[in-house]
């Protein structure tokens, strides 16, 4: 069977033929004649140069087809065909182009599966703008370790510079990490995702930049030490060196930009990256909004727990958190499923609200346990989980990203 | 050379504006009288209002285009310069095939000078002309994009600013200063072209404007885009994807007041698009007077061309200053010496087409270049009528028709090109264009719509918003105080 492609395809109702697409296109993909503007699926890189500079919207159109419409189909359209649904469509909403990262954006998001949709606030995100054949080169301009203790546990404030090349992406979205250097068969390292800890506009405003929050992964296997190759290739940048990147990716995990949507944040270790961002951009373009957002966050005991200092300076009227330790000396094992329960009544109002996201990140091994949470806290308060999740997933309001 | 825009200065630039100490006091001298000419003559009112608007943040084109909410006297105005191409030669003229310039030619001075001043002055009288319209916007969505041509207007402003006072000295300062002074309609000093001394009295005029009259500036842009002098093609370059925005609000806001006076037509149903009472009646824009509005607008445009057979085009084509439309995408020798071109004349037998000196005729084959542009708009409008069923089909008139400069303008004629003695035209001239009832109809519905997504009655809402924003999208937010 074909694969399905994602084609690029320009809106001849809404078009104005200004020819601006054309111009903007480096690979020679738009072309016109005295009816339309099309685009050749066979040129077209996805590389998006031409969306935002197009002042009609036509030029932002896709259909997920098993053979791509030729250039004499698009010639004579009077307006666009409709998605074909013999096509596995999915939710519409393309996660990723580059095939590895879109497995891990799958493996990821399997909590929700296909049904995972977007919160309908959400901006449209650019997606794979760069790829494993053309990645932007990043420049490390800041690595900084941001847990108390760095030989168990080193999490570590990476910020990457773009300098003059446009990197656009949205709060939940992640990027892809090429490791320099070849696995024990001579094929390059594969790609790894990490999400993006920073807000829309960066760590610092116009200054194009973005920041990562990785954990070094070792393990100790009989004695014997492995050092994961991304995250410790990832830790071990200093400043000015390059990093091969792509992406951005994610079209679901989104924050929704109704600053009336309340926001539930249940996470576990780096699964808090996005969350900064979340909790940054309400901060930074919304600081009056009008919905809350709640966050649990688990680590083994405060020294590893990410950030933990600037969240302590968060004032509770903008952000609700609940920080929960595992293994703190001398007190009972405490997971976020546990401190959920004890905020019952808090968390079940939110979940009668239509406004709630409620977005879950982390090591995967936290789903069931919040899952269990959520559903005891819906039956105390006389209500089915199975069926608030389900309206919650239909209408963009449930995600899960964990790994 | 950047790409990035430098935000640090006061004054956003791609042009090293840091390290050019005597330019950046000129601009910077500049500025305030700019600020001031926005708040007196740019948009009436809406000096606190938040809009949501772009702003470029690069000048490739990922980042050109940011949005975000601004107070209009605070958008950041800048000098913004398309990418340089690399070893780039002239591209037609006598010239052609040396390297472009990046300083003024001394013997083109004062040509160019003038070029760049003439295209400067229509930036800003377009802003004056629509000061009024923020009184009675369709919709918030309207509103918005309105004040989003009239803001890139004023960045057109500054882009010629720029030229004058980088590489006309003193002369260009004095020009920079004049283009403040001069206002559109102003009696004793006015805007220099006569179309831009014209009030947009109502929105229907702002649409019709944009679509016909910024397309004008559109064809001199791409001419001027084409120069042999770097900084002025790079200059308009950019301008031009800013241009496509100000037609596509020409051409939507036409679209959409049609889309919804068929299917008010439809639903009411009228069949006869000429019985203009049964229509009006309705609260509607009548077909018939939105052909009207085409027919002027579009002859008036025509009139911006100028002599259709002229040696200045000639001079300034030939000096490499100047070229066509698409140049680089034409298959000739780009000097034209030799050529001819069809000009559409008129003698004592009628109208004919007369081969005409190719160089001399640049005037007029701009201008049917202008014509093709059009017409392809018109024919999209078309499809809306013929979509909604409604039998009903807009034309542009004969380039004779109405026209004041040029080949035409001691003659009247009718839109089919019958040439008409001066009692016929003034006595059937209200049949084609707007007269005092038309424009006291259209004023008639001129109410503002200031509510979330809502649309005044005439207009149909567009079938995507800007930045791809939900159809509730507050795009001004109005200051409540
Ligand atoms: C959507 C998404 C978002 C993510 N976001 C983040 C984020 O924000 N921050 C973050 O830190 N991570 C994040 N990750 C995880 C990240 O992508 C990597 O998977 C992680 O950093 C480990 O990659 P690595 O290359 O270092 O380890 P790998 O080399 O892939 O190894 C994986 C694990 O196996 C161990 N190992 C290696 N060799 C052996 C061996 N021979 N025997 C036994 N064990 C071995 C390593 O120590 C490591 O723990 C995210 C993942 C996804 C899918
Ligand atoms: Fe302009
Ligand atoms: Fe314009």
């Amino acid at each position: 069977m074909n694969v399905p492609l994602r084609q690029h395809l320009i809106d001849p109702e809404l078009c104005i033929r200004c020819g601006t697409c054309e111009e903007s296109c480096s690979v020679g993909a738009v072309s016109h004649n005295d009816d339309n503007y099309v685009v050749d699926a066979e040129k077209c890189k996805y590389c998006m140069d031409c969306i935002a500079p197009c002042p009609t919207g036509s030029i932002d159109n896709w259909r997920v087809v098993n053979s791509a419409y030729s250039l004499e189909e698009q010639f004579s359209w009077d307006e666009l065909p409709e998605q074909e649904d013999t096509v596995e469509s999915e939710s519409g909403s393309i996660e990723a182009i580059d095939d590895d990262a879109l497995a891990l954006l799958d493996a990821a998001h399997s909590a929700v599966g296909n049904r995972a949709k977007a919160p309908a606030s959400a901006d449209t995100p650019s997606v794979n703008l760069y790829t494993k054949d053309n990645p932007v080169i990043a420049r490390v301009v800041g690595n900084f370790p941001i847990t108390e203790d760095v030989v168990e546990n080193d999490v570590r404030h990476i910020v990457l510079d773009f300098g003059s090349t446009a990197f656009p992406f949205l709060e939940g979205q992640t990027i892809g990490i090429l490791p320099p250097g070849t696995d024990a068969k001579g094929k390059p390292h594969r790609m790894r995702l990490y999400s993006i800890s920073s807000p829309r506009d960066g760590e610092r405003p116009n200054h194009n930049n973005l920041a990562l929050t990785v954990k070094r992964e070792i393990s100790k296997v009989d004695e014997e030490i492995h050092e994961g190759i991304a995250s410790n290739y990832i830790c071990n940048l200093e400043r000015d060196d390059e990093v091969r990147v792509t992406g951005p990716y994610g079209s679901t995990f989104l924050m929704p930009n109704d600053p009336g949507a309340n926001i539930l944040m249940i996470c576990t270790g780096t699964g808090s990256a996005p969350f900064r961002a979340f909790t940054e951009r309400r901060r930074r373009a919304m600081a009056n909004a009008e919905g809350r957002l709640m966050l649990i966050f688990g680590a083994r005991r405060p020294a590893e727990l990410p950030y933990f200092g600037p969240l302590k300076k968060i004032p509770p009227e903008f952000l609700d958190q609940e920080l929960v330790f595992s293994r703190l000396d001398g007190q009972e094992k405490e997971y976020v499923q546990d401190r959920m329960r004890q905020r019952t009544d808090d968390i079940h109002a939110l979940l009668e609200d239509k406004a709630t996201h409620i977005f879950i990140c982390g090591l995967k091994d936290m789903e069931a346990g919040v899952n269990e949470a959520l559903t005891d806290i819906c039956h105390q308060g006389g209500s089915d989980w199975v069926e608030c999740r389900r309206e919650m997933l239909e209408s963009g309001r449930y995600h899960v990203e964990t790994y | 050379m950047n790409i990035e825009v430098s935000y640090d200065d006061l004054i956003p630039n791609n042009v090293g504006l840091s390290d050019d100490p005597k330019l950046k006091r000129a601009l910077e001298k500049w500025h305030p009288g700019y600020i001031d000419w926005w708040k007196t003559a740019g948009p009436a009112g809406y000096l606190e209002d938040e809009v949501y608007l772009r702003t470029a943040v690069s000048v490739d084109p990922k980042g050109w285009a940011k949005f975000g909410y601004v107070q209009m006297p605070k958008y950041r105005w800048g000098v913004l310069l398309s990418p340089a191409v690399e070893g780039r030669t002239i591209p037609f003229g006598e010239h052609k095939g040396e390297p472009a310039w990046q300083e003024v030619p001394g013997e083109y001075r004062s040509l160019m000078r003038r070029l760049v001043v003439i295209q400067g002055d229509t930036e800003p009288a377009s802003v004056e002309q629509q000061r009024a319209l923020g009184a009675t916007a369709p919709s918030l969505y309207d509103l918005r994009n309105l004040f989003q041509v009239n803001v890139e207007e004023g960045r057109h402003l500054w882009a010629m600013v720029y030229l004058l006072q980088k590489y006309f000295g003193r002369d260009g300062r004095e020009e920079a200063a004049a283009l403040l002074q001069r206002r559109s309609g102003d009696s004793d000093n006015p805007r220099m072209l006569g179309a831009f001394n014209e009030r947009t009295p109502d929105w229907l005029s702002f649409f019709m404007f944009t679509f016909f009259t910024d397309r004008d500036g559109k064809m001199q842009l791409e001419a001027l885009a084409q120069s042999g002098f770097d900084p002025l093609s790079r200059t308009c370059r950019f301008m031009l994807t800013e241009e496509a925005h100000h037609m596509f609000v020409g051409e939507t806001g036409i679209g959409r007041t049609i889309q919804r006076t068929c299917e008010g037509m439809k639903e009411a149903g009228i069949e006869d698009a000429n019985d203009i009472n049964a229509v009006r009646n309705l609260g509607l824009m009548d077909l018939p007077t939105i052909q009207k509005k085409a027919r002027l607008h579009y002859s008036l445009s025509l009139d911006l061309f100028g002599a259709e057979v002229s040696t200045n085009a000639a001079n300034a084509f030939n000096a490499g200053i100047k070229g066509r439309f698409h140049e680089n995408k034409i298959d000739d020798d780009h000097r034209l010496l030799n050529d001819t071109y069809p000009v559409l004349r008129l003698d004592d037998a009628g109208f004919k087409l007369t081969d005409t000196p190719a160089l001399t005729a640049l005037n007029a084959r701009l201008r049917d270049d202008y014509s093709n542009d059009c017409a392809k708009g018109v024919g999209r409008w078309n499809k809306i009528i013929e979509k909604t069923g409604v039998a009903f089909e807009l034309a542009l008139p004969h380039p004779a028709f109405n026209r004041r400069i040029g080949e035409f303008a001691e003659i009247e004629s009718a839109p089919d090109g019958t040439i008409l003695s001066q009692q016929d035209w003034e006595a059937r001239k209200d049949e084609w264009l707007p007269n005092a009832d038309d424009m006291d109809y259209i004023h008639s519905l001129m109410k503002p719509e200031y509510g979330a997504g809502k649309y005044a009655g005439w207009i149909a809402p567009p079938k995507v918003g800007i930045d791809n924003k939900p159809g509730d999208f507050e795009y001004v937010r109005l200051d409540q105080s």
